[in-house]
């Protein structure tokens, strides 16, 4: 385990028992026994801080990798038309829940989120089919071409999720699907978990599996390929890679952004910089991220428990911006 | 243990930027790659380091195309050193060239110190990229090469942003890796390096081979005025020759 691995690894391990001791109610560690207390933890803060470990280490993975692919500090994993796509799916089950057995209608959204993101995977790579070729060209034009397909994922899915809110069949499904969009954990459950967790592990091995390739692109297309890499193997590992992280997450807690962009920042500094040595610290430290963002919109003292979608946006925004001016002085 | 290019056509944008073209290369010594702007040296030398598909004819290594083998084997074979590429993370230097070991999926600790060694380069070690000279930097990345230990080092115009003291240092140990018997291939812009420090000269002209043999034949002055369209004598001894151009 390197050094960044251990950092976040003792970090979580601090915040993880934190994060079940707050909420509305507070437990204090001598309140442990049977009882409330218990339910509280076994069934809502447990698999709530389960889930925000799952997703943040899925974001984080899938950040450290697409910036390594894009050879860009500033790409998320977001720019892969993947979450768009997993919402538009997930919005969809909103208008055909109603229509469902009940059976069936639990398990709607996160099977319909799941088929969004999906399609976005199927769409990037028929685009990515055609231009990922293995010629010199191809890598270099393939890279732009892809981003650009995944933007217009992402317009499209925008576009079509505006129209599904603006249509809406009465005003609470309005008001589920807009609330659903800013990614949230609340009241979210061990079936959740047994959603995501998987979906996600896969996703982060899938990852691991691109990241020497991710490391030979430091040099640059043409000397990554004369180092051996395929520009189709690896990009298939990123697609799917990024469609089991962000997919799994986005349909079981909504869209939640920035974490993606944000984490590999804050792990470069204790590594070598290399893609491959930030995938699994980056894992740590947006499980981390995501688990201290929720425990703090879960106590913050309003009516209405602020959305971690919208926190983690008020986080990472100015973040951003403050890297374009990083990146402008020259020193990202 | 020969490269060499069989009738071989290389398409780029629909326009052909290599025509025809058969060489073999020989291992041992250093093959310069010359020609004007736009002739296609660094498409030829995409397509003889496997990294460009050829669109007529083909590339063999010992005999056998290079489609042939695997990416890994390729790479293990042909190091390629793309000219001044642009690096994306600010990696420490050991970390750069010990990407170089990637096609082995070794450590490769005694390939990466032999290639700092060869190249002076141990007292740099932990120094991030981004603080290194232009002539350290050349020499970092032709160390990256070197780690892989490749039967053949192709390197696109590796002199290009260098002075002339940085030039030589890169040129010599080019000639050292020549001398222990691998083949080098350099593009080169500079046609005095390539007449005192090459081998053997590939001449291109709009795509197709113009010239090839020893340096003082295929750089004779009729064909630089034919090839580049400039009157041009070569002064002073072989091996220190100078080119002076008129008008």
């Amino acid at each position: 385990m390197t050094r960044a691995s251990l950092v976040f690894a003792a970090l979580l391990a601090v915040l993880f028992p934190l994060s079940l001791l707050a909420g509305r109610v507070w437990i204090a560690p001598a309140d442990f026994g049977p009882g409330n207390t218990l339910l509280i933890l076994a069934e809502l803060r447990l698999p709530r801080a389960v889930l925000a470990v799952v997703i943040g280490a899925g974001l984080g993975a899938g950040g450290a990798a697409m910036q390594g692919y894009l050879r860009n500090p500033l790409a998320d994993p977001g720019l892969f038309g993947i979450a768009p796509m997993a919402a538009l799916g997930a919005v969809g089950s909103f208008w055909l829940a109603p229509l469902l057995p009940p059976a069936f209608a639990t398990w709607s959204l996160p099977v319909m989120a799941l088929g969004g993101a999906a399609l976005g995977m199927a769409g990037l790579a028929l685009i990515a089919g055609r231009t990922a070729s293995d010629g010199a060209e191809g890598a270099g034009g393939g890279i732009a071409l892809f981003t650009l397909a995944g933007l217009m994922l992402a317009s499209l899915a925008g576009a079509l999720t505006a129209l599904a809110i603006t249509l809406a069949p009465n005003p609470f499904a309005l008001s589920e699907i807009v609330m659903w969009l800013n990614g949230a954990l609340t009241d979210r459950s061990w079936r959740e978990v047994w959603i995501a967790a998987p979906l996600t592990l896969a996703g982060i091995g899938v990852l691991a599996l691109a990241a020497r390739s991710l490391d030979a692109l430091t040099l640059g297309e043409a000397a990554a390929r004369s180092l051996g890499v395929e520009p189709r193997r690896l990009l298939a590992l990123l697609v799917i890679g990024i469609g089991l992280t962000v997919g799994a997450g986005v349909a079981v807690a909504g869209i939640i952004g920035f974490v993606g962009l944000v984490v590999p920042h804050l792990v470069r500094p204790l590594t070598d910089r290399l893609p491959s040595s930030l995938i699994l610290p980056s894992a740590l430290a947006g499980a981390c991220l995501v688990l201290a963002a929720d425990s703090i919109v879960r106590v913050l003292p309003l009516v209405t428990e602020l959305r971690l979608g919208i926190a983690l946006s008020l986080i990472g925004a100015p973040f951003f911006g403050w890297l374009l001016l990083m990146m402008r002085r020259g020193r990202l | 243990m020969t490269l060499a290019a069989e009738n071989l056509s290389v398409t780029r944008g629909g326009r052909v930027v290599v025509e025809n073209l058969t060489a073999a290369l020989a291992p041992g010594r250093i093959t310069a790659i010359v020609g004007p702007n736009g002739a296609g040296k660094s498409s030829l030398l995409l397509a003889l380091a496997g990294l460009l598909e050829p669109s007529g004819g083909g590339v063999s290594l010992d005999g056998s195309p290079l489609t042939a083998l695997t990416p890994r084997a390729r790479g293990q074979a042909i190091g390629y050193l793309p000219q001044s590429p642009d690096i994306a993370w600010d990696v420490s230097m050991e970390s750069l060239v010990a990407l170089g070991r990637l096609p082995w999926r070794d450590r490769g600790t005694p390939a990466i110190e032999a290639a700092l060694a060869a190249l002076d380069l141990e007292a740099l070690r932990t120094r991030p990229v981004s603080r290194l000279s232009g002539g350290e930097r050349a020499r970092v990345l032709l160390a990256r090469v070197l780690a892989g230990e490749p039967r053949w080092i192709l390197a696109d115009e590796p002199l290009a942003a260098l002075d002339l003291a940085h030039q030589l240092g890169l040129i010599a140990h080019l000639k050292a890796c020549a001398a222990a018997g691998q083949g080098v291939v350099v593009v080169l812009h500079d046609l005095a390096l390539a007449m005192n420090h090459a081998d053997h000269v590939l001449v291109l002209h709009d795509g197709r081979l113009a010239a090839e043999g020893p340096p003082a034949h295929a750089l004779a002055e009729e064909r630089i005025a034919r090839v580049w369209g400039i009157s041009a004598n070569w002064l002073g001894e072989p091996g220190r020759r100078g080119l002076v151009t008129h008008g």
